[in-house]
């Protein structure tokens, strides 16, 4: 082993514990909580391990690079970790860690005797992959980490794999991410062919971009787009998501998306200095991906699907902000690099906690109600108050909302955006960006509103919402974690900056450009006190709200009473109803079906009724990939023609291939190749 | 041509039309048990010592190729009352004729081979190819089970030959290996076989397309 340092040492041997943290479990006897305990608590040990070098590598500068001999041929295993990596392992730590702990109320081995400690042992590897693709820096290493990933993605996602639609979901995302893998291997031997090495190591100054250089890209896009959900290869992410237990959920849109982010970082990282319509690609897409994904959103019912568009749409933020920052290089714009790329880090970060708060916190919804129908909760923000008053600040942080952590993030990259829209080229493009990601952030707020309300306010729709109760601590404490972490994070940016500039100039290394300090180009602090005042200003008023009804009663009445004799629940406001008017604008015909529609005639009608429902699956996946895959099965059906049931005919195939390579040869003998 | 290696081996593609020409199961599997047992030899005459593990392999490969399996598939052949195979797939004469092809074919693909220097003036890679094309012809051609056995049979014996060529590189690492292959690859088709009879009480295997999907 070559180059080990305490920190390496420290952060892989972390990984290899969280791998193994399923593992006793697998042995346990079943239904016994020893196991999920034992589980739970190294992968909680190994994290809490890992985070130690991860923050020394982001903040104090430190990082390793070590060199393993390998039995597999691509030479040596090659291991390191520079701020980037230190950045995006923040999360790995974090997320499976709660998301563990939450299992252990969610998914208790008591309850789920046929698929728990299936469904621990694969998170476990999850996490433990996710780290490697991280640290791993040679092309075979990285390749077998991601596909580990991708699997145990797959296996975690499909635990409940009794369920069609579920083992469906699973398929339509081994499809996806096998299609990315492809891109993976092209892009894996095309480095390998330009570099003389599988190392994904650049020489000072970093790779010539030659059109070979390109095609990386455009490999690297596909691949690790298909995996971080970026539109249009985003189509497996609704229904897996919505498929998965809610904290596989939270650790696949909260940290396994970053991670396909992360391998375009990665790669644009060896380049001196992209060309331009890389950024300018990846600006569009961005801004696309963020407009449609919070448009998608508004359109559902089902609480689990509304939120993975939403993950579509923070993706396509972080897009967004990076392909500011490769804008920059490209232009030597060392400002548009440090709040593109700041923006998109720091966005990386405050989703993986807002979004897992958001899956976990809907993980709470469903296992209280029984369902994942919106329009079957309602009310829910008194029986479980706490929970619910987390969720609220689930759903402001996503929303971007000021004082909370969505706002900062997003603040950057519009800085970005307009910083970049005064520039060249290309970078105009940043125009058209900005305002696309303001409305999405506009229909993302809608969205929000709009799931917040159905759900938690108001009155319950059925039984089962009325029935509704709080979580156990095993599943609220995360919870409450991640919302305080969501609350203070917004506020404390302007101390994560360092670690930012740290990430940012690890990426931009080979760009020769100094970047100045995110502090300098972003007014990041005041933004932080006016909001930590905003914060005041709610507590006071929430303080003088108490102090001025102290002494006084409070009666209570079910919501929209509004004077009716008999006030029915049916007489709320639906998620239909409240997100019809965003589907009808943004998403004609594609977003929500209409499935009856009955309207009131006369003066005294005598019934009327309108439903309508989004869609089971993305529309990319329902009018684009699936005729065009159903057109593809029908030519390759007529291939049956050549399995003919009958031994002879094979082997007729098999003589036929010696003859034609035997004669092959000859003719090869005969006109020997110039 | 003087070498007593070449003249086995012209025995051995006379075998093969032998096999290939007559409809008698009886003749073909004789046939096929005669060309085993003159491969047993071959080893014996190829290699320059006469060491106990060439000896072991032509008593195996005798043992094996000219008495077990044959015997075998003359029992299977008495118990099921097949004498003959008819109507193959492709006639007697055709497929002499299209052996007679094949045999050409390898003897014209073995001068474009790229063969060790003291490979090339010797008959053993035409008579491979030959052997393994006409044991194809026979599988593919022959409808009885047992036939496609012999078939089978064949082609393992060209593959011996070729085998022949790497005994200084691997010294009986191939006649093991297709001896072994040989043993279990006629052992599954006897349990193929079985089953054929035993679901379709037929040894036609045109039966078993209705396998398919």
């Amino acid at each position: 082993m070559e180059g080990a340092s305490p920190d390496g040492t420290l952060l892989l041997g972390s990984i290899l514990l969280l791998a193994l943290s399923g593992v006793p479990g697998l042995f346990a006897r079943k239904g016994g909580s020893g196991g999920e305990r034992l589980a739970t608590l190294l992968a909680c040990v190994a994290s809490a391990a890992g985070l130690v070098p991860a923050v020394r590598i982001l903040f104090f500068g430190a990082g390793f690079r070590m060199e393993l001999p390998s039995p597999l041929p691509g030479g040596p295993i090659l291991l390191a970790a520079d701020p980037l990596s230190a950045l995006f392992l923040l999360p790995v730590f974090l997320v499976p860690a709660l998301g563990a702990v939450y299992g252990l109320g969610y998914w208790a081995e008591a309850e789920h005797l046929r698929d728990g400690r299936k469904l621990r042992f694969f998170m476990g590897l999850l996490a433990a992959s996710m780290a490697a693709v991280l640290v791993a820096r040679s092309g075979v290493a990285f390749v077998v980490a991601w596909e580990v990933m991708a699997l145990a993605a797959f296996f975690a996602a499909t635990t409940e794999d009794r369920q069609p639609a579920v083992r469906e979901a699973g398929w339509i995302y081994l499809v996806a991410t096998h299609a990315g893998t492809l891109g993976l291997f092209g892009m894996t031997a095309v480095l390998r062919a330009t570099t003389g090495s599988f190392a994904w190591e650049a020489p000072e100054g970093g790779l010539a971009v030659t059109g070979s250089a390109s095609v990386v890209f455009l490999l690297a896009l596909v691949g690790f787009g298909a995996k971080a959900g970026l539109f249009p290869f985003h189509f497996w992410l609704p229904g897996a998501h919505a498929g998965a237990p809610s904290h596989v959920s939270a650790v696949m849109s909260g940290v396994m998306l970053k991670v396909g982010l992360y391998g375009i970082l990665r790669i644009t990282s060896l380049y001196g200095t992209p060309p331009a319509w890389w950024g300018g690609l990846l600006l569009v897409l961005g801004a696309t991906s963020a407009l449609y994904g919070a448009a998608l959103a508004a359109g559902q019912n089902d609480l689990k699907r509304l939120l993975a568009y939403s993950s579509i749409e923070n993706v396509g933020i972080i897009s967004t902000g990076i392909g500011v920052a490769l804008l920059g290089r490209s232009a030597a714009r060392p400002e548009w690099i440090a709040l593109g790329l700041g923006g998109a880090l720091l966005h990386v970060l405050f989703h993986s906690l807002f979004k897992p708060l958001l899956f976990l916190g809907a993980g709470a919804v469903i296992h209280g109600t029984g369902t994942r129908e919106m329009d079957l909760m309602g009310g829910l923000l008194k029986k479980m108050p706490k929970t619910g008053a987390a969720f609220a600040i689930g759903c402001a942080a996503v929303a971007a909302l000021p004082p909370l952590n969505g706002f900062f993030s997003e603040f950057l990259v519009y800085l970005g955006l307009l910083r970049a829209f005064s520039g060249p080229g290309e970078a105009l493009l940043a125009g058209f960006a900005a305002p696309a990601l303001a409305l999405a952030g506009g229909v993302a707020l809608a969205a929000f509103v709009k799931l917040f309300g159905v759900v938690f306010l108001g009155n319950p729709r059925s039984e089962k919402a009325a029935h509704a109760h709080e979580p156990g601590n095993f599943m609220r404490v995360p919870i409450l974690l991640l919302a305080a972490a969501c609350l203070a994070a917004g506020l404390l940016s302007p101390l994560l900056a360092p670690g930012l500039d740290a990430a940012t100039a690890a990426w931009a290394a080979k760009s020769r450009v100094g970047i100045p300090a995110l502090a300098a180009v972003a007014p990041l602090a005041t933004v932080a006190t006016w909001g930590a005042a905003l914060l005041g200003l709610l507590a006071l008023t929430a303080a003088a709200t108490a102090f001025l009804i102290r002494r006084r009663t409070v009666s209570r009445g079910p919501t929209w009473d509004c004077g009716y004799a008999r006030p029915t629940a049916r007489m709320q406001y639906t998620g239909s109803s409240f997100g019809d008017w965003i589907a009808a604008r943004l998403t004609p015909r594609v977003a929500a079906t209409l499935l009856e529609e009955r309207l009131p005639e006369g003066i005294f009608p005598r019934g009327a009724r309108v439903s309508a429902a989004a869609p089971a699956r993305d529309p990319v996946l329902l009018r684009l990939l699936e005729p065009f895959a159903q057109r593809w099965a029908r030519r390759f059906y007529d291939l049956h023609a050549l399995q003919e049931g009958r031994l002879t005919i094979y082997l007729v195939y098999v003589l036929g291939t010696l003859i034609a390579l035997l004669a092959w040869s000859v003719l090869r003998g005969w006109f020997p190749p110039q | 041509m003087t070498h007593p290696v070449d003249i086995l081996l012209v025995v051995v593609i006379l075998l093969n039309f032998l096999v290939l020409g007559t409809p008698a199961l009886r003749m073909t599997i004789r046939a096929a048990a005669l060309q085993g047992a003159v491969l047993a030899v071959l080893p014996l005459l190829v290699h320059r010592g006469f060491g106990w593990r060439v000896a072991a392999i032509a008593i195996a490969t005798m043992g094996i190729k000219g008495i077990l399996i044959p015997g075998l598939l003359e029992k299977a052949m008495r118990d099921i009352h097949i004498r003959h195979e008819v109507e193959p797939y492709v006639g007697f004469v055709p497929s002499l004729f299209l052996c007679a092809v094949g045999t050409g074919l390898a003897i014209l693909f073995a001068g474009n081979l790229p063969l060790a220097p003291e490979h090339v003036g010797t008959l053993l890679v035409p008579a491979s190819l030959a052997t393994l094309l006409s044991g194809f012809l026979v599988l593919t051609t022959r409808r009885k089970a047992i036939s496609q056995v012999v078939g089978y049979l064949i082609l393992e014996n060209g593959i011996f030959i070729f085998g022949q060529l790497l005994i200084e590189a691997m010294p009986f690492l191939v006649e093991a290996g297709v001896l072994l292959d040989l043993f279990v690859g006629i052992f599954i088709m006897g349990i193929v076989i079985n089953h054929i009879r035993q679901e379709f009480s037929s040894l036609d295997t045109e039966l078993l397309s209705e396998l398919k999907d």
